[in-house]
């Protein structure tokens, strides 16, 4: 055992990477009713670098979520950066439903940002908000504020903080090169944690999103599945078993792995004990089982199993391995996973011959295709519950697409070289900021009304 | 047909393990054999025999590919080392039978030759399930070629599901192609 599951820690310097071509976002589908939102340049106290990427950044943020429209600096009619300073009639003239404005001051040690939320109908202040962040921080900052924009104007939490880990194939089919990369959910500030010519697959964050699992054959050609740090690149072999090596999946806690392995004859789910390193096999049959994927309380197992005679999706009470079948619509379900409520689950569905991702209602056991693109694979969910990003094919190249579970919003983010395939996005946000109580009473505007939305 | 495509490789087999034999005796006549002398008295009778082949005749791997010698003059077949299969199925198709016979019989009287299986899957569907159908085909050349006597331990299974297409194209004409287990020899 001790030999099999042995341990090759590699301190890769593959962190270092330098960024590869980023993501491009392109809404196909926004909604109809979208928010009319104005997010006004802030102002900026003190010397050196100007920051004016952060209202381009959350303009751009809000646009790209398909549920607002950006008004273009260019057609602003005044730029204020203090509720006193608002002419609530330019705003209306130009039908803008709510204003961001704020401004930006050096504290010497960092930046701090001071923004508010502005319902211009009511004239009220919706949010006033204090974060410091370092100088390299400008990004974390702005989506920060997109964030909150976001889930004071939907009741969703926004989901701009972030990030999406993806596999990318370069180069011709012979002499491909694949790549491990994450960005930020808008596409932006690309990392490659690993590259190798052979093939590389499956990667899955732990659920404090300091580490990702993956699949690759680097070694002799053959799968086995890793764990890397993203903090120090450290990298460590988890498996090397004859046969399949595949399809890692954390347990809720971190603790504990589920896995393929074929080494007893044939493919079965596996569940490794991370601290301890035993392993124990959970299913028992002759058909195919893989794609493990966890509930949220870690009592059971989601899984795709062929032993109906077609893929189909099945869950697993770790308790008494008790197995029921979920899935009964269509001849292909496969690659599942639930969403952080347990409310339904995503998956690959296919019908009439094509492959897409649909929701399945698991209460009511309804099943809505999401997708109109086809050879639809690899569904992950926001953390927030509300979209999921997939893989797809457009004009015979692989770029990721995105889509809400509603259907209402989606939006594609095409790369500009070779395939990308297989995301995975980020359980937590790559910052998180902790806002200053300055003034615990925010300004209030002219006029006024005291109710807030939502 | 099938039956006499398998009678003539067996003699063909059998053929290649004496003429392996012999060429393994070789060096020790060998340096005694003058080839500039035999040269003259094969001219001068050439309907006669050939004398004992200066070249060993046995399976020879080639880029992954089994060549297989046919006869004592030097010909030889290089086995098609790619078997197809259909969507979500890991049964193997009659009409590789033939092929598969061949490779079978070269394995189980070369017991010093190994192959590797390679299962593939075309890229519909997911790809962990694709690795596990793209194991199912290469285990199932695997117990064909087991079943006509090849030694489990000469053969190695591997499955890379939808990651090596050899046709990237997006049509169910390179699906079939993608579909598929190759016979690597090592």
């Amino acid at each position: 055992m001790k030999q099999v599951l042995r341990c090759i820690l590699i301190l890769s310097a593959v962190w270092g990477f330098s960024a590869k071509s980023e993501l491009r976002i392109e809404v196909t589908k926004g909604v109809d009713n979208a928010v009319r939102v104005a997010v006004v340049p802030f102002e900026w106290h003190g010397r050196g670098k100007l920051h004016q990427e952060i209202a381009e950044i959350v303009n751009s943020d809000l646009r790209l979520s398909g549920r607002f429209h950006a008004l273009p600096v260019e057609q602003m009619l005044s730029l204020p950066n203090r509720v006193d300073e608002i002419f609530f009639r330019d705003w209306r003239l130009l039908n803008i439903d709510y204003l961001v404005i704020g401004s930006l001051e050096s504290t010497g040690q960092g930046i701090k940002l001071q923004f508010e939320l502005i319902n211009v109908f009511k004239q009220s202040v919706e949010a006033s908000l204090t974060i410091v962040g370092g100088e390299h921080e400008i990004r974390d900052m702005s989506h920060y504020v997109s964030d909150v924009v976001f889930e004071k104007l939907t009741g969703i939490e926004g989901a701009f903080s972030t990030q999406i880990m993806y596999i990318t194939a370069t180069g011709p089919d012979n002499e491909r090169l694949f790549r491990l990369n994450i960005a930020d959910a808008d596409g932006h500030r690309v990392n490659t944690i690993m590259e190798s010519k052979e093939p590389l697959l499956s990667a899955t964050w732990s659920p404090d999103g300091e580490k990702v699992a993956y699949v690759s054959f680097e070694k002799d050609s053959r799968p086995a599945i890793y764990i890397q740090e993203l903090g120090t690149g450290r990298k460590q072999q988890i498996t090397d078993f004859s046969g399949l090596n595949s399809a890692p999946a954390f347990s809720p806690d971190g603790e504990q792995l589920a896995l393929v392995l074929s080494k007893d004859g044939n493919p079965e789910i596996y569940i490794l004990d991370l601290q301890t390193r035993r392993l124990r096999r959970i299913t028992h049959h002759y058909g195919i089982d893989t794609e493990p994927s966890w509930t949220a309380d870690g009592k059971a197992i989601i899984f795709t199993s062929n032993r109906g005679g077609k893929p189909q999706i099945y869950q697993m009470r770790l308790e008494d391995f008790r197995i029921e079948r979920l899935t009964f619509e269509g001849d292909y379900n496969a690659k599942a996973s639930l969403l952080p409520d347990g409310s339904g689950l995503v998956m690959v569905h296919r019908r009439n011959g094509i492959f897409h991702i649909s929701y399945l209602d698991l209460k009511y056991g309804r099943l809505t295709v999401l997708t109109e693109t086809s050879l639809d694979e690899s569904p992950s969910v926001a953390p927030n519950g509300s979209m999921l990003i997939y893989a797809t094919q457009l004009r015979d190249k692989g770029i990721l697409g995105a889509v809400s579970i509603d259907g209402g919003v989606k939006f594609n983010l095409p790369s500009s070289e070779g395939d990308v395939r297989e995301p995975a996005w980020s359980p937590k946000k790559r910052r998180v900021f902790k806002p200053i109580l300055e003034d615990p009473v925010p300004q209030r505007a002219e006029g006024s009304s005291k109710t807030g939305i939502n | 047909m099938g039956k006499t495509n398998i009678r003539g490789l067996f003699v063909v087999g059998l053929t290649a393990i004496l003429l392996a034999g012999c060429a393994s005796n070789e060096p020790d006549n060998g340096p005694g054999m003058d080839p500039g002398t035999q040269a003259p008295s094969g001219a001068a009778e050439p309907v006669e025999k050939p004398k004992p082949t200066p070249e060993p005749v046995k399976p020879m791997v080639d880029r992954g590919k089994i060549v297989v010698p046919l006869d004592e003059l030097g010909a030889s077949e290089t086995l098609t080392g790619i078997f197809h299969f259909d969507f979500d199925q890991a049964i193997v198709k009659r009409a590789g039978h033939a092929e598969l016979n061949k490779h079978a019989q070269v394995l189980s009287t070369n017991s010093r030759l190994r192959v590797r299986l390679e299962g593939h899957a075309d890229e519909r569907g997911t790809r962990e399930y694709n690795l596990a159908l793209g194991e199912r085909r290469a285990n199932a050349i695997r117990a064909y070629l087991v079943a006509q006597g090849v030694s489990r331990s000469q053969v190695e299974v591997i499955s890379y599901g939808e990651e090596k297409p050899v046709n990237s194209g997006h049509s169910e004409s390179s699906w079939a192609q993608n579909r598929r287990v190759e016979v690597v020899y090592r």
